[in-house]
């Protein structure tokens, strides 16, 4: 089987965002990147069905050169290959990205057996790339995919719905949106990592086109404002404590 | 020119709301002053609803179509603009009139705003929950036959139904543990407050990721979101996107034994201390006061 997964390069933000100074971006002068934990199971799970399976994983992203580094951190997880579809670091918007990926999957030696996403990206959430790239490529799409068990060239899809799972029975080839707890990703390991440096990574340079959803500007949501009440220090404050869930009625 | 409103029934709070958002929208662009609203008839089937509503879309050209945000609200709108090839703004805050007209919508699970040029023939639109308020009950929505799809799956059966203890979603109590607790034992303390508050237990994504407790207790953008009458977190740091989880919450007590840690800036009561020992203080306390 050959699977394709897809992530996005995305800052890894700590206990406050801080944006540029044109408030087009996140202030990234300290921090770190990583992509959505959802994309990482898509990586894991496709690496597992492999192993099951046999064939190969793909990894693909639309993004800077800098996400390269995303694509060898997938690589050293496990993932075979990559395909990186360079972008000058504007962003693209979904309809963009999708058709940039269609290209690539199209344009590539090795027809996909199951194409992995994540359910919505961790920075953007626009909640649709993945059923965009299923339609262009004439595939069915399962999203919000807890489970997937591979039998007899189908995939049986668990979604997560309020007060239980919907099972899909997707034929292959299909695309499926995971979301996180699907699986526990394994760490890099030392070796995986010095694997993933000599693993092939295709780039390319697809044209970007006008964007008909155009971010044009970040904002904070408005302060909570909130006036944190120090209740008191270590063991202390329990009857503190038990005074407030009294005044809130949940004692 | 008419604003198509999807909702999941007439009395649906979230499909009230994306009514309301499409009256604004209709007054604000100068369409038809009152919306449409319609449900869709038939089996859930994602792909078909999309479908009917790109079929909508070509029978009737509206300026908008309108749904709430949710999972299914989102997944039928992507199908039915991938069928368009249109744009869709998800998770929509806001609407501001203009060629092309601007929206505000939600990126990092609520974390951040985005204003964006939304340039569609139709508007695709769906409605960030809770971001505006409900319109009155009362609409009597259209009910519009499923149409066709031919790649559309449907699903085959329901599985694991929870078992009937208190969901994290509906408690009104939840206690959350993070890496600060230390181990998957050290949730005992966790639990205990939990179970004599009949709360429910929730975890930050630095415990699932350590084995310490199952993905379903993790609250966060990729995670559940909860809205309890008070959420207690233990040893969480406050990163955002835990905080993306937990804004629901009318309020919130953090217990950290870092004062500086940015959980105080989201928190309305803070206890500095260390969880092992503040807890079973906190537990032992409400046995005294209910056992006299
Ligand atoms: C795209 C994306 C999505 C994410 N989604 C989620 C999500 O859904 N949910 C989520 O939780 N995270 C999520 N994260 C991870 C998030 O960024 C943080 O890494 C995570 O929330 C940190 O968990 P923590 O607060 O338990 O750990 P830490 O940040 O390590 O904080 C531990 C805290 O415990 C305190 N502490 C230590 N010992 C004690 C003690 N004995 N007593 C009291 N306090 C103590 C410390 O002072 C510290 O503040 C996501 C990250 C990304 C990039
Ligand atoms: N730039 C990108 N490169 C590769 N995959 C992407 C990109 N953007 C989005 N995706 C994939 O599409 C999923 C849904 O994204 P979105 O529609 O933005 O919520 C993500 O979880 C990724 O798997």
């Amino acid at each position: 089987m050959h699977v394709y997964a897809c992530v996005k390069r995305v800052p890894m933000t700590g206990g406050r965002i801080t944006l540029t100074d044109d408030q087009r971006a996140i202030s990234t002068r300290h921090l770190g990147f990583t992509v959505s934990p959802h994309e990482e199971c898509a990586v894991e799970e496709a690496v597992q069905i492999v192993e099951r399976e046999g064939g190969s994983v793909t990894v693909l992203t639309l993004g800077p050169s800098e996400s390269e580094e995303q694509l060898r951190d997938m690589m050293a997880i496990g993932a075979d290959r990559a395909l990186h579809l360079l972008t000058d670091g504007e962003e693209w918007d979904p309809q963009a990205t999708a058709a940039a990926i269609v290209t690539a999957i199209r344009a590539d030696a090795q027809p996909p057996d199951l194409i992995l996403f994540g359910n919505e990206s961790a920075d953007a959430g626009n909640y649709q790339v993945a059923v965009r790239v299923a339609h262009a490529l004439g595939l069915p799409c399962v999203t919000g995919v807890k489970a997937i068990t591979i039998a007899g060239g189908r995939a049986r899809c668990e979604q997560e719905v309020p007060g239980g799972r919907d099972v899909y029975d997707a034929p292959l080839p299909s695309v499926v949106a995971v979301k996180e707890g699907i699986n526990l990703p394994r760490y890099p390991s030392v070796p995986g990592r010095l694997r993933a440096k000599r693993k092939p990574l295709e780039a390319s340079s697809p044209e970007r086109p006008a964007a008909r959803l155009e971010m044009t500007r970040l904002e904070l949501p408005p302060d909570s404002g909130k006036q944190v009440k120090i209740l008191g220090r270590g063991p202390e404050a329990a009857p503190a404590v038990v005074e407030v869930l009294a005044e809130l009625g949940v004692l | 020119m008419s604003v198509l409103v999807l909702m999941r029934d007439a009395g649906d709070e979230l499909s009230l709301q994306a009514l309301a958002f499409a009256r604004s929208l209709g007054q604000a662009t100068g369409a038809d002053a009152e919306p449409t609203a319609f449900t869709i008839d038939g089996p859930y089937a994602p792909a078909s609803w999309g479908q009917t509503v790109a079929d909508l879309v070509t029978a009737r050209s509206p300026r908008a179509v309108i749904a709430p945000g949710t999972e299914r609200g989102n997944e039928v709108m992507a199908h039915a603009a991938a069928i368009l090839d249109e744009p869709l703004s998800a998770n929509t805050t806001a609407f501001t009139p203009g060629d092309p007209p601007t929206v505000t919508r939600v990126r990092w699970g609520g974390s951040l705003l985005e204003q964006a040029l939304l340039r569609g023939g139709t508007l695709l639109i769906t409605v960030a929950p809770h971001a505006v308020g409900a319109a009155p009950a009362g609409v009597t929505p259209e009910v519009v036959p499923a149409s066709h799809h031919a790649l559309a799956l449907a699903p085959t059966e329901r599985v694991g139904a929870s078992s009937g203890g208190v969901t994290l979603e509906e408690a009104s109590v939840v206690v959350s543990g993070g890496r600060g607790v230390g181990s998957a034992e050290g949730f005992a303390v966790v639990e205990e407050l939990a179970g004599l508050l009949g709360g429910a237990v929730g975890c930050s994504r630095a415990v699932t990721s350590a084995g310490w407790r199952p993905h379903t207790d993790q609250v966060g953008q990729t995670g559940t979101k909860v809205a309890p009458e008070i959420y207690i977190a233990c040893g969480i740091s406050g990163a955002t996107q835990h905080m993306a989880g937990c804004k629901g919450a009318k309020k919130l007590l953090a217990i950290n034994s870092d004062g500086e840690a940015s959980i105080f800036a989201h928190a309305d009561y803070g206890v500095i201390g260390d969880v092992h020992a503040v807890l079973p203080a906190i537990s032992a306390e409400i046995r005294k006061v209910r056992g006299a």
